[in-house]
């Protein structure tokens, strides 16, 4: 069939995408070999190739205990939320709709702020940063509050009632954020630190400490992507058509909520990414979650591991975080792409 | 090939106000038979149908070939009965093939994805209701008959043993309305079909169907031939019309068709 082979297209073109951004992201920063020796000693570096490319062990140090740890999170983290976005975008049938929706990342800023105020004295001396777990913990309970009330109320059919619930659930999670930093003025600039996202400092540990949930997040997403077209006609409709609604759903938001709940742990709230990188996909490639979903995985993780460039190279006087230039960046491109798309429909 | 059976079937709205929209309805429909349902607007016609696909609350039972619709999983109850809304949501960035082959979802596994023989059935559907120029374009860029066409055509590629209609045909334009409803006639005659369908066309329900059950209120007011149910005295007092209802029998075959006009109750001007 003909659709196969263009989706197999555009599944070539979303790798190449990520790979041109690996390596992009591999050769830039400060300190390190000249850039354009990067992608040749990458090559050097895989089995049965060996060729002298001028990059000294020192150096590729530098490319490989410091720069690629960042480039892989950045890619987990950038690939993670797309494809959250675009699976909670599509299991509620709302453009607007990112993965912190029903409070992964209130839920984990608040458990954040709570770690670093209560907790710091007491954890200051732990072996482990304890703040990543306990934000986890908290991303993970705030969308299973969000998840019971809604069910209370809307029963588990309903999309809209969970929808509210999580604006709900969100906005207090806020507040008592809010009431926590009051109290503590002395943790705001950290936990806005925190909040704000980074991917600077990133180490092999944090990569693996994400991998699992990002891998097994993936992959249940993927394997429910016919169900997340058959969502598209409403739930009713998809009702009879045989789709068990509440369920599916709930198997597709326990999984998208997963993924974004461990990687916001370990990289703070990155924004914008989860949201736009799925509807700059579906302008380009068409609303099918065949596409949408491993596309939005790729092109999200090509994303931020881009966007995290400029970032690194302006450090002075502090690093600029990333969730500012995603926007610096995503927005105007966004919003040149709808012109564009509207001007030739 | 099957029956359907409803008993004292009851669908109420609303906690405290108490809406009955369908009254203790009673019948079988049985293989390759067509119930056309009429009645006026609020009669109760969709929330029936509903009822029968389980998306609104009721009471008493729904049987087919003596199973109880209650018992059935999603996926069983969508093997067996396909249902067109008189509303239905579409998805406006889809392509009416890709929407057209949702109806094939009972038969996918839940990790699978649709075959070539899925593939196949949608194209013959899609053809047989001549929709292939129509197949790669996206459903909001069609019109509205088109797209009704389109939603028709996913109950059908879904080749359920009963079929339920609410309006199927209420966008079409008279060539497409008759190339529809033969295509359900013929189907229902080649496959036994079992089809229900709620039609405000009254020459066409009576044209097509084999029996019409008519409502009002949520219970049954008529039921039965064409020609007994549709009588100009209880469409005035159903529908508060003025008719006059024509049975036009054919000399060769002895079939005789039942024609509704409606009547101006003013002088034309
Ligand atoms: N979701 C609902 N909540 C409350 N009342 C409802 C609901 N749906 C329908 N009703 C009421 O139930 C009654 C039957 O409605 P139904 O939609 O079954 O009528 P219908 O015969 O299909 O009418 P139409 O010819 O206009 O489509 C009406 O009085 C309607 O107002
Ligand atoms: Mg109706």
């Amino acid at each position: 069939m003909d659709t196969a082979r263009r989706d197999r297209i555009w599944l070539i073109a979303g790798g190449a995408f990520l790979l041109v951004a690996v390596v992009v992201g591999a050769s830039t920063g400060p300190a390190g070999p000249d850039w354009w020796r990067v992608p040749a000693e990458l090559v050097n570096r895989l089995p049965l190739i060996a060729f002298d490319t001028g990059v000294s062990e020192a150096e590729w140090k530098i490319v490989w205990q410091i720069r690629m740890p960042r480039v892989v999170l950045g890619g987990l983290v950038g690939g993670m939320l797309s494809i959250a976005g675009a699976s909670y975008q599509g299991v509620f049938r709302n453009p607007l709709v990112d993965p912190y929706l029903l409070g992964a990342a209130a839920g984990a800023g608040l458990g954040a702020t709570i770690a670093l105020t209560i907790g710091r004295g007491v954890t200051a001396s732990w072996p482990v940063d304890p703040v990543p777990t306990i934000a986890f913990v908290f991303a993970l309970a705030t969308v299973m509050v969000t998840y019971t009330v809604g069910a209370a109320f809307g029963g588990s059919r309903s999309g809209v009632t969970l929808v509210l619930a999580g604006v709900a659930v969100v906005s207090f999670a806020t507040a008592l954020q809010t009431f926590l930093l009051q109290r503590n003025l002395e943790v705001i600039r950290e936990v806005f630190q925190w909040i704000l996202g980074r991917l600077s400092g990133a180490t092999w540990s944090d990569v693996r400490l994400v991998v699992p949930y990002v891998v097994v997040s993936s992959i249940v997403l993927m394997l429910h992507r016919r169900h997340l077209d058959v969502f598209r006609v409403g739930d009713e409709e998809a009702a009879t058509l045989g789709v068990s609604v509440g369920r599916t759903r709930l198997v597709i938001v326990v999984a998208a909520t997963l993924g974004t709940a461990a990687v916001v742990s370990v990289s703070g709230l990155i924004g914008f990414v989860g949201l736009v990188v799925p509807h700059v996909v579906r302008l380009i490639a068409g609303a099918g979650h065949r596409r949408l979903l491993p596309l939005s995985l790729m092109g999200g993780a090509a994303f931020l591991i881009l966007a995290d460039v400029p970032g690194r190279m302006l450090t002075r006087p502090a690093e600029t975080p990333i969730g500012v230039v995603t926007a610096f960046i995503g927005a105007p491109f966004f919003i040149y792409l709808l012109r564009t798309r509207k001007v030739a429909s | 090939m099957s029956d359907l059976r409803l008993a004292d079937l009851t669908v109420t709205y609303g906690r405290r106000s108490r809406t009955v929209a369908v009254d203790a309805f009673t019948d079988a429909v049985h293989a390759g038979e067509w119930l056309g349902l009429i009645g006026p607007n609020g009669a109760g016609k969709s929330s029936l149908l509903r009822a029968i696909v389980g998306l609104v609350a009721h009471r008493g039972e729904i049987e087919i070939d003596g199973r109880r619709v209650r018992e059935m999983s999603d996926r069983e109850r969508a093997a067996l009965v396909a249902y067109v809304p008189q509303q239905p949501l579409i998805p406006d960035d889809m392509t009416a093939r890709e929407y057209a082959l949702l109806g094939r979802s009972p038969y996918i596994g839940y990790f699978g994805s649709e075959t070539r023989r899925d593939r196949a059935v949608v194209d013959e559907v899609l053809a047989r209701l001549t929709l292939e120029e129509f197949a790669d374009r996206l459903l909001g860029e069609l019109s509205g008959g088109e797209r009704q066409r389109v939603v028709l055509a996913r109950a059908l590629a879904q080749q359920a043993p009963i079929l339920l209609l609410d309006e199927p045909t209420s966008a079409l334009d008279i060539g497409h309305q008759q190339q529809a409803l033969e295509l359900v006639a013929e189907l229902r005659r080649h496959d036994e079909l079992t089809v229900v369908s709620a039609m405000h066309d009254l020459t066409l329900a009576a044209m097509y169907t084999g029996r019409l059950t008519m409502l009002d209120h949520g219970r049954v007011v008529a039921s039965g031939a064409a020609i007994d149910v549709l009588t100009a005295a209880r469409l005035r007092a159903v529908f508060d019309v003025s008719v006059t209802v024509d049975v036009d029998t054919d000399g060769a075959t002895g079939e005789s068709r039942v024609i509704v006009v409606p009547r101006r109750s003013l002088p034309a001007p």
